[in-house]
């Protein structure tokens, strides 16, 4: 495979929600080791995107290709398999709340890998210390912790696999300025690290210019700009500007 | 609106809810006949949903107990058929209460615990995390539910019925005057085996129908706090009515075996 081949591909999705076109016709693709960051107002279907990406949704039509291979309709097995190679960060981290925090950060070795409970904890453990946790935190419950805290748990769970993909649904939201450049970089470090292709969607423009190479902005179901980070502000489209600069008046209608 | 129609959407939708738990079940029973199995889950379901049931249970049982011996003395006393009356109650506590009474004390405390649980989880987005980390959430989360009821409710139910007999033999020996040896010879030399198996029976069925409507309407909620709520009044309604439901059929079926 060339290296400029799409890891992660939308071809053509459409999806309707409660009778509305949430997508219509995405096509969208990221590149190998590439950080795309997907960009748009509320109720864009940013979410959903990643949503039919993972596999939690099914699109009305069109396809997803992992490695050019259309995963779209995967099922049981190949499923499983298909999240083996995926992390994902989600938006309110969804920690298991009946789960000490190192279960929830081994969950997927003890459960699905059929790793030791003492061995999935030594390596929950250095999980965590990857992400500025200390161990004291191990054994502590996720109501117990911050919302930054919970995030670095989330983070550390994404990454705990080596995943090939990892997803973030909004890693910064909810979040104080300080401790969101803080996940922002440990998302930075620990996606260099391990040299995968993430995709992340934001309404945060800083830590979309921090954890981004790409930029995709998705309006009305449609991606209607795309390009590197750097070109963000010099993007000359309407929807792009008006985003940037966060003004009502606009081709971008605000839902309230 | 048109009463046809009205009939119509009523039958589609008993139909299409109809369908739609028989498919749960069958997603959530299956991963019992497959590995892996997840041990700790059923041993902390078990804690729960048997361990921590067994006050509410016994304080039922012991009550209902008494209050039948009453009714049944007052009752037989119209005939001079009181001394019939440790009989009925075990009769009347093994065949029926016992197991029903059980069942819908696990409806209120259980059903709405495991709709609030797994409402949560899904308004959370965790049951969409655990699937996202290679885990069926069927497997890790409906199935242990499932088969912890069906082991404990049986169990809770001879609890209940010792208590319940217990209740009407304090009611009997300490305000109507019966021997209490008498009570304890006449009630054991009555009962059949088949008295204790039926209702262990229709205790099974009803642990059933208790975890399914839980984990079914907890599993399915929508809509936020809003949703997780609705799970829960819908999962004690309908397990509560598919207690009644079942027992009736089970019942209707023993008596003729």
């Amino acid at each position: 495979m060339s290296e400029t081949a799409s890891k992660l591909e939308w071809r053509d999705v459409r999806i309707h929600l409660n009778g509305r076109a949430v997508l219509d016709g995405l096509n969208l693709s990221v590149a190998h080791g590439r950080s795309l960051v997907i960009i748009g107002g509320s109720g864009q279907g940013k979410s959903v995107t990643i949503k039919i990406a993972m596999g939690l949704m099914t699109p009305d039509s069109g396809q997803v290709l992992v490695d050019g291979v259309d995963v779209t309709h995967a099922s049981g097995h190949d499923r499983r398999a298909l999240f083996r190679r995926f992390g994902m960060l989600f938006q309110g981290a969804a920690l298991f709340d009946s789960l000490a925090v190192w279960e929830n950060v081994a969950f997927r070795l003890i459960n699905a890998d059929g790793v030791g409970r003492s061995e999935a904890k030594k390596r929950a453990i250095e999980a965590m210390s990857m992400v500025r946790l200390a161990a004291n935190v191990a054994d502590l419950y996720p109501s117990d912790l911050s919302g930054g805290m919970q995030k670095r748990v989330g983070l550390a769970r994404a990454v705990i696999g080596s995943p090939e993909i990892i997803f973030f649904d909004e890693p910064t939201t909810g979040l104080d300025p300080i401790t969101a450049d803080a996940v922002n970089d440990l998302i930075v470090e620990q996606v260099k690290g391990l040299g995968c292709t993430t995709v992340s969607i934001t309404h945060d423009l800083a830590s979309a210019r921090k954890i981004g190479d790409d930029v995709a902005m998705l309006q009305d179901g449609r991606i209607v700009w795309q390009g590197v980070v750097a070109d963000l502000d010099r993007s000359g489209n309407p929807y792009v500007e008006q985003f940037i600069a966060g003004r009502a008046d606009g081709p971008i209608t605000a839902s309230i | 609106m048109n009463p046809i129609r009205a009939v119509g959407r009523v039958t589609l939708d008993v139909f299409q809810f109809t369908g739609d738990v028989a498919m749960f079940a069958i997603r959530g029973v299956l991963p019992l006949f497959t590995p892996p199995w997840f041990f700790r889950q059923l041993g902390r379901q078990i804690m729960a949903i048997g361990y921590l049931s067994l006050p509410v249970v016994g304080l039922t049982a012991v009550f209902t107990g008494a209050a039948l011996a009453l009714n049944i003395y007052t009752g037989g006393g119209r005939f001079n058929a009181e001394q019939i009356m440790p009989q009925i109650v075990a009769l009347g506590i093994t065949r029926e209460l016992g197991p029903v009474l059980a069942a819908l004390m696990l409806a209120g405390r259980v059903s709405a615990a495991i709709a609030a649980e797994l409402g949560a989880m899904r308004a959370t987005e965790q049951i969409d995390a655990m699937r996202t980390l290679s885990t069926d959430p069927f497997r890790y989360l409906v199935a242990p539910r499932i088969l912890a009821a069906v082991i404990c409710l049986p169990l809770l139910t001879v609890v209940a019925d010792l208590i319940g007999i217990a209740g009407g033999w304090l009611v009997a020996t300490r305000t109507l005057a019966f021997n209490p040896t008498v009570y304890v010879r006449n009630t054991w030399d009555f009962l059949q085996a088949w008295d204790v198996e039926s209702g262990l029976l229709k205790a099974a069925v009803f642990g059933f129908m208790v975890a399914l409507m839980g984990c079914y309407h907890g599993y399915n909620a929508t809509g936020g706090a809003r949703g997780v709520g609705r799970a829960t009044t819908l999962a004690v309604v309908s397990a509560a009515v598919m207690i009644f439901m079942s027992d009736y059929l089970l019942t209707t079926w023993f008596s003729r075996i």
